[in-house]
C-alpha cells in the first residue's frame, strides 16, 4: 500500500515537473509552429544554475532562485530567437536544425563549466520536513511542485484567457496570417513566447533539481518526455499539457517502478495510440 | 553525372591503399560508411521530403542484432547479417507506419521520440545489450574465406558495398518511383490527383531508407567491432542530418561530401577540442545560416555560371 | 452500395458540407451525363471550389454521396478517384516548377500506370512515355518548350500544360476550376479552343466567372449561391431564368 502512496506521489510531482517543462514547448509550438528542441537544454541550464546558486548560497530561497534562473533562461532564449531564429522565417527545417545545434552548444556548455559528475541539489531547509496526513508521511518537496505546476497553469490560464497579450497569443495560434492582417505584431510576439518558454522551463529545472540532480544527458532525458506530453496532450493546448504531464507522470514513475527495462516502452505505447487514432492529441487545436 | 570527372576518381578510390598509410585507410572506410548512412537518409529528406531525426535507429538496430547474434548465441556471419537486416527493414516498416501519420514537424518528432526510445532500451536493457558497457570482442565477417581484419581489406570491402549501394540509389531516384517521390515531396495534392498514392510511396522510401541505414549499421560494426548505445542517440541521428545538408540534400553526390566532412571535422577537432558537440551545434547553426542549400548545389551553381559564362 | 450502371458520369447526391458552425455545402445535388459541358457559376463564397474539393476528394463531405459511372466513390480518396477517371486542374499552378514540360506531363501519364511502382530502372528506359509526353504538349502547341522548367514559361502557357496534363490521362469526367482566370486575351482565347476540342469521351465540369467565355463552351449551367443550387438546366434557361439575375444583380 505504502509503495503505491509513494510512487502516486513521485507521479504527480513528475508530472508536475514534466508540465513545467512541457508548457512552455507547447506554447512556442502553438504559436511558433516551431519545435523547439533546445527546450531540454533550457530546462537543464535552470537546472545547473539552481544547483549553484543553492550549493554556494546556504539558505537561499528557492523561490528566488527559480525566478532568477528563469529570467536568465529567458534573456538566452531571447537573443537566440532574434539572432539566429528570425532570419529563419521562411525555412521551418532551418529552424530546428538550429534548435538542435543550440541544444547541443548550451549541453556541452554545461559539461565545460561543470564537469560531467552529478550534482546533487539540495532540497529547501524548511521544506525538508515531512508532511503528516493520516498517518503518512510524505516528502514536502514532492507536494509543493504539484502546487507549483498547478499555480504555473493557472498562471499561464489567466495569461492566455484574461489578458491582451494572451489573446493576441491565441490569436496568433489560431490563424498566424489573419493575426497579422489585424495588426497584431507578431514578430514580437514571438520573441515574447520564446522566452517565457524558455523562461518556464528553466524556472521549472531549477524546481526540478532536488529531485533529478543536475547532470550532464538531464537534457536528453528530459526532451523526448516533452515530445511525448505534446503529442499526447496536443499541441497549443495548455490543458493538454497539463493532463498529458500527468498521464505521463505516472506512466513513467509506475512504469520505471514495476518494469524499469521496459519502461521506455510503456511510454511508447500512449504515444503510438494517440497518433494511431487521434494524430491531433487529445486537446490538440492545431495539427502536427 | 560527369563521367570524365568519375574515372580519375575511381581510380584514386580503388588505388587509395597502395599510396596511404593505415591511419588514411581507416579513415577513408569510416567515410564510406558514413556516406550510405547519408545516403540512405537523403532519399527521406532530400528526395523524399521528410526529415527524420532518428535515422541513427536504423544503424544501431541493425549493428546490434548482428552484434548480438554473431557474439552470444553462435551465429555465423551470413546468417546474422541476413536477420539483422531484416529485423531493421521489419522495424522500419513498423515505425514507418507511425511516423508517417504525420508530416513535416509531426514527422520530425516522432522519428526524434522513436529514437529516443530506443536508445533507452539499449541503455536501460542491460541484460540483454550491456548497457553503458555496449558490445565489444567483435569480429568481422570472412567473405568467401577472406579476412577483412587489414585496413585494406575492410576498406575494399566497405569500398565495394559502397559503390553498390550509391548505385542502387542512383537507379532508384532516377526510376519511375523515384520521379512520383520527388513528385509528392513537391505537389503531393496534385500527385494524388494525378493518381499517385503519396502515403504508400513515403512508406515504401521510408522502408528503402531503413534497409540502406541498416547496411551501414553492419558496415559500423564490422569496422568497430563494438557497438554501443551511443551509435543509436539523437547525435549520431544529427551528424548524418547535417552531412546531408551541409553536402547539398536532393542530389547524390551533396550527402557524400557532407558525411566525409563532417567525419574529418570529428576526428580532427576532437583531437584539439573537447567539446565536439559544441563545434557540431556551431557547423550546424553556420550552414542553415550562410548555406542552407548546402555544398554541392553551390558548387553546381557555380560551375553552370562559369559554363555560361558571361552573360 | 452494389455499383449499379447509371446514366451520369457524375452524380452528387445531397452533399452537406459544414466547417464548424458554418454551412458551406448545403444539400447540393447535381448530374452531369456522360461527355456533357456543364458550367458552375455562383457569386465569390458561393462555395464552388468547396464542392470540386469534395467531388475530388481533397474534402469529405458531412452528408450526402458522390457517384461516378454508377459507383459510390463518396469516400475514396483522391487518387483513388483517379483510376476511375477524373482529372482535375486547380486555381492555383501546382506544376513542377523546377522540372521540365517534358517531365511535367510525363508524371501526369505514369499515374495511372502500373509502371510507376518501378524502382530498378531508370525513367528515361520508358521511350514510349517520352513520345506520349512530347505528343500531348504538341496537342497543346507547347512541343517547342518540351525542354524548359516550368518556371521558365509564361503564366498562360502553363495553364495549358495543367490542362495538357489532365487530358494527357483521358478522364471520364474533367474538373476545371477557374481555367481562364488571369490570363490575356490572347492566352484565354488558346485556352478556350483548347477546351472546346475536348474529346466527347469526357465530362467535362467547369468553374468559371469569366462569363462570356465560359458560356459559349457550356451545354448545361448550374446556379450556385450561398451554397444552395438555385438554378440548374440548358445554358440559355439559366441565363433568361429571373433567379439568375436576381443572383448576380440583386442583394
Amino acid at each position: 500500500m505504502q509503495f503505491w502512496i509513494i510512487q502516486g506521489l513521485n507521479s504527480l510531482s513528475l508530472g508536475g515537473l514534466l508540465f513545467l517543462l512541457s508548457s512552455g514547448f507547447s506554447l512556442i509550438f502553438g504559436l511558433m509552429r516551431l519545435a523547439n528542441l533546445t527546450h531540454g537544454a533550457f530546462f537543464m541550464l535552470g537546472t545547473y544554475f539552481g544547483a549553484t546558486a543553492l550549493r554556494s548560497f546556504d539558505g537561499l530561497n528557492i523561490w528566488v532562485t527559480a525566478l532568477g534562473a528563469g529570467i536568465a533562461v529567458a534573456a538566452i532564449g531571447g537573443l537566440f530567437e532574434r539572432l539566429v531564429l528570425t532570419r529563419l522565417k521562411t525555412n521551418p527545417l532551418g529552424q530546428v536544425l538550429v534548435t538542435l545545434g543550440m541544444s547541443f552548444i548550451i549541453s556541452d556548455a554545461c559539461l565545460l563549466l561543470w564537469g560531467g559528475d552529478s550534482i546533487p541539489v539540495p532540497t529547501p531547509r524548511n521544506l525538508q520536513a515531512p508532511t503528516r496526513v493520516f498517518g503518512l508521511v510524505f516528502p514536502t518537496y514532492r507536494l509543493v511542485l504539484v502546487g507549483c505546476a498547478v499555480a504555473t497553469a493557472i498562471a499561464l490560464y489567466f495569461l492566455l484567457e484574461r489578458t491582451r497579450l494572451g489573446a493576441m497569443i491565441r490569436a496568433g495560434v489560431d490563424d498566424r496570417q489573419m493575426a497579422r492582417a489585424v495588426g497584431i505584431p507578431v514578430s514580437n510576439l514571438f520573441t515574447i513566447v520564446f522566452c517565457l518558454g524558455a523562461g518556464i522551463a528553466g524556472a521549472g529545472g531549477v524546481l526540478g533539481g532536488p529531485i533529478l540532480s543536475a547532470y550532464p544527458g538531464l537534457d536528453a532525458d528530459m526532451l523526448p518526455l516533452a515530445l511525448i506530453v505534446v503529442i499526447l496532450g496536443g499541441i497549443g493546448s495548455l490543458l493538454g499539457a497539463f493532463i498529458g504531464s500527468f498521464i505521463i507522470g505516472f506512466i513513467y514513475t509506475f512504469g520505471t517502478a514495476l518494469f524499469p527495462e521496459l519502461a521506455y516502452i510503456i511510454l511508447f505505447l500512449p504515444m503510438i495510440f494517440v497518433i494511431a487514432f487521434r494524430p491531433q492529441g487529445l486537446f490538440g487545436r492545431v495539427g502536427a | 553525372m560527369k563521367w570524365i570527372a568519375v574515372a580519375p576518381l575511381a581510380a584514386l578510390l580503388v588505388l587509395l591503399p597502395s599510396f596511404a598509410g593505415d591511419f588514411y585507410i581507416n579513415l577513408a572506410s569510416q567515410i564510406l560508411i558514413a556516406a550510405i548512412f547519408a545516403l540512405s537518409l537523403n532519399l527521406l529528406v532530400g528526395y523524399g521530403g521528410m526529415t527524420s531525426l532518428g535515422h541513427a535507429s536504423y544503424l544501431g538496430v541493425a549493428a546490434y542484432i548482428s552484434a548480438l547474434l554473431t557474439s552470444r548465441y553462435g551465429f555465423g556471419h551470413g546468417l546474422a547479417a541476413i536477420i539483422s537486416i531484416g529485423g531493421t527493414t521489419a522495424m522500419a516498416a513498423f515505425f514507418g507506419v507511425i511516423a508517417l501519420r504525420a508530416t513535416g514537424l509531426g514527422f520530425l518528432m516522432i522519428t526524434l521520440a522513436l529514437s529516443q526510445v530506443l536508445w533507452g532500451l539499449a541503455y536501460r536493457m542491460s541484460g540483454v545489450t550491456n548497457g553503458d558497457n555496449g558490445i565489444a570482442g567483435l569480429t568481422r565477417p570472412t567473405p568467401f574465406g577472406l579476412s577483412l581484419d587489414s585496413p585494406a581489406s575492410f576498406y575494399w570491402f566497405a569500398l565495394i558495398v559502397t559503390a553498390f549501394a550509391f548505385l542502387m540509389m542512383a537507379i532508384f531516384v532516377s526510376s519511375a518511383f523515384g520521379s512520383s517521390l520527388k513528385g509528392v515531396r513537391d505537389q503531393p495534392r496534385r500527385m494524388a490527383a494525378l493518381g499517385f498514392n503519396p502515403w504508400m510511396i513515403r512508406w515504401i522510401t521510408f522502408i528503402y531508407a531503413g534497409f540502406w541505414g541498416g547496411v551501414s549499421g553492419l558496415l559500423y560494426v564490422y569496422y568497430n567491432k563494438y557497438i554501443h548505445p551511443t551509435s543509436l542517440s539523437t547525435t549520431s541521428s544529427a551528424e548524418a542530418l547535417l552531412g546531408v545538408i551541409a553536402g547539398g540534400s536532393g542530389t547524390l553526390g551533396g550527402p557524400v561530401v557532407g558525411a566525409a566532412l563532417v567525419l574529418l571535422l570529428k576526428n580532427y577537432a576532437s583531437a584539439y577540442i573537447e567539446r565536439w558537440n559544441m563545434l557540431l551545434g556551431l557547423v550546424f547553426l553556420f550552414i542553415v545560416l550562410v548555406m542552407p542549400t548546402g555544398i554541392v548545389p553551390g558548387l553546381n551553381r557555380l560551375a553552370t555560371a562559369l559554363r555560361r559564362g558571361p552573360r | 452500395m452494389t455499383p449499379m450502371t447509371s446514366d451520369y458520369a457524375l452524380e452528387v447526391v445531397n452533399l452537406k458540407k459544414a466547417f464548424g458552425g458554418l454551412t458551406v455545402t448545403h444539400s447540393v445535388s447535381l448530374a452531369v451525363k456522360p461527355g456533357e459541358r456543364r458550367l458552375i457559376i455562383g457569386p465569390n463564397g458561393a462555395g464552388k471550389t468547396t464542392l470540386f474539393n469534395q467531388i475530388s476528394g481533397d474534402l469529405r463531405p458531412n452528408a450526402g454521396a458522390i457517384r461516378l459511372f454508377g459507383t459510390d466513390v463518396t469516400f475514396f480518396t483522391p487518387y483513388k478517384r483517379a483510376h476511375f477517371g477524373l482529372s482535375r486542374t486547380y486555381q492555383i499552378i501546382t506544376l513542377f516548377s523546377d522540372d521540365t514540360l517534358e517531365h511535367n506531363v510525363t508524371l501526369g501519364l505514369l499515374g495511372l500506370r502500373p509502371s510507376r511502382w518501378q524502382m530498378w530502372r531508370p525513367l528515361s528506359h520508358y521511350s514510349d512515355l517520352a513520345t506520349e509526353a512530347r505528343r500531348t504538349l504538341d496537342a497543346v502547341g507547347l512541343l517547342h518548350l518540351a525542354e524548359h522548367p516550368v518556371s521558365d514559361i509564361a503564366y498562360g502557357e502553363k495553364r495549358r500544360v495543367e490542362l495538357a496534363m489532365a487530358l494527357a490521362q483521358k478522364p471520364r469526367v474533367l474538373l476545371l476550376d477557374e481555367p481562364l482566370a488571369g490570363l490575356s486575351n490572347t492566352e484565354r482565347a488558346q485556352v478556350k479552343s483548347l477546351i472546346a476540342s475536348i474529346p466527347r469521351e469526357t465530362a467535362v465540369i467547369m468553374i468559371e466567372h469569366d462569363m462570356d467565355t465560359a458560356l459559349d463552351l457550356a451545354e448545361t449551367v448550374t446556379l450556385l449561391n450561398y451554397g444552395r443550387v438555385i438554378v440548374d438546366g440548358e445554358r440559355d434557361a439559366v441565363v433568361a431564368d429571373e433567379r439568375t439575375r436576381e443572383v448576380y444583380l440583386g442583394a
